[in-house]
């Protein structure tokens, strides 16, 4: 037995050497897109990001000085850091209110509740487009449907709200929460993964509707909040389209709509700063990996996981 | 004074009918056991008394007060469910003093329930676990101190040992049977476990088909089941129902046809087709000088428990039949057997199902 184990080893391993052999050959076209489409621009974008690369020069070496002015002397860095934070601290908790509201109302056995989750997630699938972008400027404009209603209603003559750059930036939030669709989903197939005895219980311990909601309901779902928060903040910091749209890829007015991926975007494709760019995406990069880690960290505290 | 009364209690479904008129009245400290087949309507009834179903109709009564419309909190009663629905993110102290937070006891006496229940139960040490960090058993523990907490009139259980292993599933029916008797509440106990319902029982409940068959002690129903259902539900293994024929009748004495062998009994007056004798595989006898003889039997398969033999065969007409021989037989399959049994601890059911009251002639 011990003597013929030797050679019965290698014919396995020659075996085992060409499934997997097939197992990468399956797995090739991911490879090379994963190879060729993302970790070779993103590493010559970390490249990039320590030279002063424009469209006519030759990139040259110039160390940490992008990441130096970025950090000390670029006002519109400010500025794109502030309309970014202010989106997502805004839309994100705004829009998870409104999908757990939602997914709870059409959890409740309505009639009729395909129709409603079909219509409910529409704007999820056509939101993020251009023509949505350019509808909702319609909307907000002077003498956008917004204040037609207004006037109709309340005589009140509005100002227009995309040009106004005090509420620009809310026409955008305000956006991006109409698209709750997809975290709505989630929130439904969590809510249902909540077992109906629990609620049984707790109505027999006296809990009333809102107690039900706030000690069984809430803590059951913080994993289904979580998942949706994370991404949703992730989604939020790289929001481009809309801003791009609706103000016409200025960021205006008065830079009030400048995303910061709009802003990247006008460095290295309005002013050719590539070098410049590159660092950009890093330290949006570095933010949004700093959020991520902050929310794992904070998730202990606060997300119940079930076994 | 009663301690639970249900009138012509109903439930339906939209146009399905499920429970169709339930009339049982409990009494103060009873163990009332709801024992019948999957689907038949015990867990709908429990959930009813409990406040989780609407009552479609009839009437429900708790220490005399009316309670269809009254919420589950406020009906004196405490539930273990099944699957103990604890809550997960809770602890286990959390998980016993969550009612009586929302009821806004004060802190001490909450402390003193939650303590004082979990002393009873033994699971003080667990009172800071999360749920998923105990054993199904310990699980089984906290649902009842959750209820335990609540100082209820009435407990109700819904097939509470089903998640657990054998062993533990008869230790736990113990402890049951233990915590009825100190705390002395009204319980009510819903399996589809005939050894459950036979051992914790005061009274058991047989429903079938959202309908009450027979309310009655163990031993009632045991002894005297009202039909064939009863008799073939409790009992394992079931109660033997054997095709009888009326062979002769002199005014009191029948005369029955078993498979060619003749028995002699009284008391049966209508309708004399269709009858059924029904005998328990434990009455059954072989080879012995006691007893009526029931002609013979081969057998066919023999298990051997250790403390009893169990013979499965046929009659000479071929019907099925089984014998529960106490001790150690030695039966081959192919043994032709001579059967006897005591006719007083055999019922005679008519074509409807129904026993017939009968005595040997
Ligand atoms: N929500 C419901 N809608 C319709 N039928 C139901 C519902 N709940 C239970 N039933 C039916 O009622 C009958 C009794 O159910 P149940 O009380 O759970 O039975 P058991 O507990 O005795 O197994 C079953 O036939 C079941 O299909
Ligand atoms: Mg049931």
């Amino acid at each position: 037995m011990l003597v013929d184990d030797v050679p019965h080893r290698r014919v396995h391993r020659w075996t085992h050497l060409r499934q997997h052999l097939a197992g990468y050959g399956f797995l090739s076209p991911w490879l090379l897109g994963f190879f060729v489409l993302t970790l070779g621009p993103a590493a010559s974008s970390l490249y990039l990001s320590l030279t002063d690369y424009g469209l006519m020069s030759a990139p040259r070496w110039v160390g940490a000085d992008n990441y130096m002015q970025i950090a000390t002397s670029d006002p519109r860095f400010r500025a794109a850091m502030n309309v970014t934070f202010t989106y997502v601290l805004l839309s994100v908790p705004l829009k998870l209110v409104f999908a757990l509201a939602v997914a709870i109302l059409l959890n409740r056995g309505l009639r009729g509740l395909n129709w409603f989750r079909a219509i409910f997630y529409l704007p999820s699938l056509i939101g993020g487009s251009v023509a949505i972008a350019v509808l909702w400027r319609q909307v907000f404009a002077g003498d956008g449907i917004l204040n037609q209603v207004l006037m109709a209603l309340f005589s009140y003559e509005g100002p227009s709200w995309i040009a106004n750059p005090s509420t620009s930036i809310y026409t955008l939030i305000a956006l991006a929460v109409w698209q709750f669709g997809s975290s709505m989903i989630i929130f439904l197939a969590g809510l249902r993964q909540i077992p109906q005895d629990m609620y049984e219980a707790a109505s027999i311990d006296g809990a009333g509707r809102s107690r039900q909601f706030f000690k069984i309901t809430l803590p059951l779902l913080t994993p289904v909040i979580f998942f949706n928060a994370v991404i949703l903040t992730i989604d939020a910091f790289k929001a481009f389209t809309p801003a791009f749209v609706i103000s016409d890829g200025t960021g205006g007015p008065i830079d009030s709509t400048l995303f910061y991926t709009l802003y990247l975007y006008q460095e290295a494709f309005t002013n050719f700063r590539f070098g410049y760019a590159s660092a950009l995406a890093w330290v949006l990069v570095a933010i949004i990996a700093a959020f991520t880690a902050l929310s794992f960290l904070s998730a202990k505290y606060w997300v119940h996981y079930d076994d | 004074m009663t301690s639970l009364a249900l009138t012509g209690i109903k439930k339906s479904y939209g146009a399905i009918d499920i429970i169709h008129g339930v009339d049982l009245a409990i009494e103060p400290g009873e163990f009332v056991v709801f024992v019948g087949p999957s689907g038949c309507g015990k867990s709908t009834l429990l959930r009813m008394i409990a406040g989780l179903e609407p009552i479609t109709g009839g009437e429900l009564r708790i220490a005399g007060a009316r309670m269809n419309e009254v919420s589950a909190a406020e009906r004196g009663i405490a539930m273990v469910f099944q699957s103990y629905a604890l809550y997960p993110h809770m602890s286990v102290y959390k998980n016993m003093s969550f009612g009586l937070e929302t009821a806004r006891m004060p802190k001490a006496e909450i402390d003193l329930r939650v303590r004082k229940a979990a002393e009873i139960l033994q699971i003080t040490k667990l009172l800071d676990r999360k749920p998923k960090q105990l054993s199904g058993g310990q699980r089984q523990r906290v649902a009842i101190g959750r209820a335990i907490v609540r100082d209820p009139q009435v407990f109700l259980f819904d097939e509470p040992l089903s998640n657990l292993d054998a062993e533990l599933r008869v230790q736990t029916r113990v402890e049951i049977a233990k915590l009825h008797a100190d705390i002395g509440a009204t319980m009510i106990y819903v399996t589809h476990d005939q050894v459950e319902a036979m051992t914790l029982a005061d009274r058991i409940v047989v429903l079938n088909g959202g309908r009450i068959e027979q309310a009655g002690t163990p031993l009632e129903i045991y002894n005297t089941p009202a039909n064939r259902f009863v008799a073939g539900f409790i009992g394992s293994p079931k109660m033997n129902f054997l095709n009888v024929s009326v062979d002769g009748r002199a005014g009191e004495a029948v005369t029955l046809d078993l498979a060619g062998t003749k028995l002699a009994v009284r008391g049966i007056d209508a309708r004399p087709e269709g009858l059924c004798l029904g005998v328990r595989p434990e009455h059954l006898d072989v080879g012995s000088d006691r007893g009526t003889p029931l002609g013979a039997m081969i057998a066919t398969h023999v298990e051997q428990l250790g403390g009893q033999t169990i013979v499965y065969g046929s009659l000479k007409d071929r019907q099925p039949i089984v014998a529960t021989l106490n001790g150690q037989k030695s039966v081959r399959a192919g043994e032709e057997l001579r059967l006897t049994a005591d006719l007083a601890q055999c019922h005679v059911f008519d074509a409807g199902g129904r026993r017939v009251a009968v005595q040997s002639a």
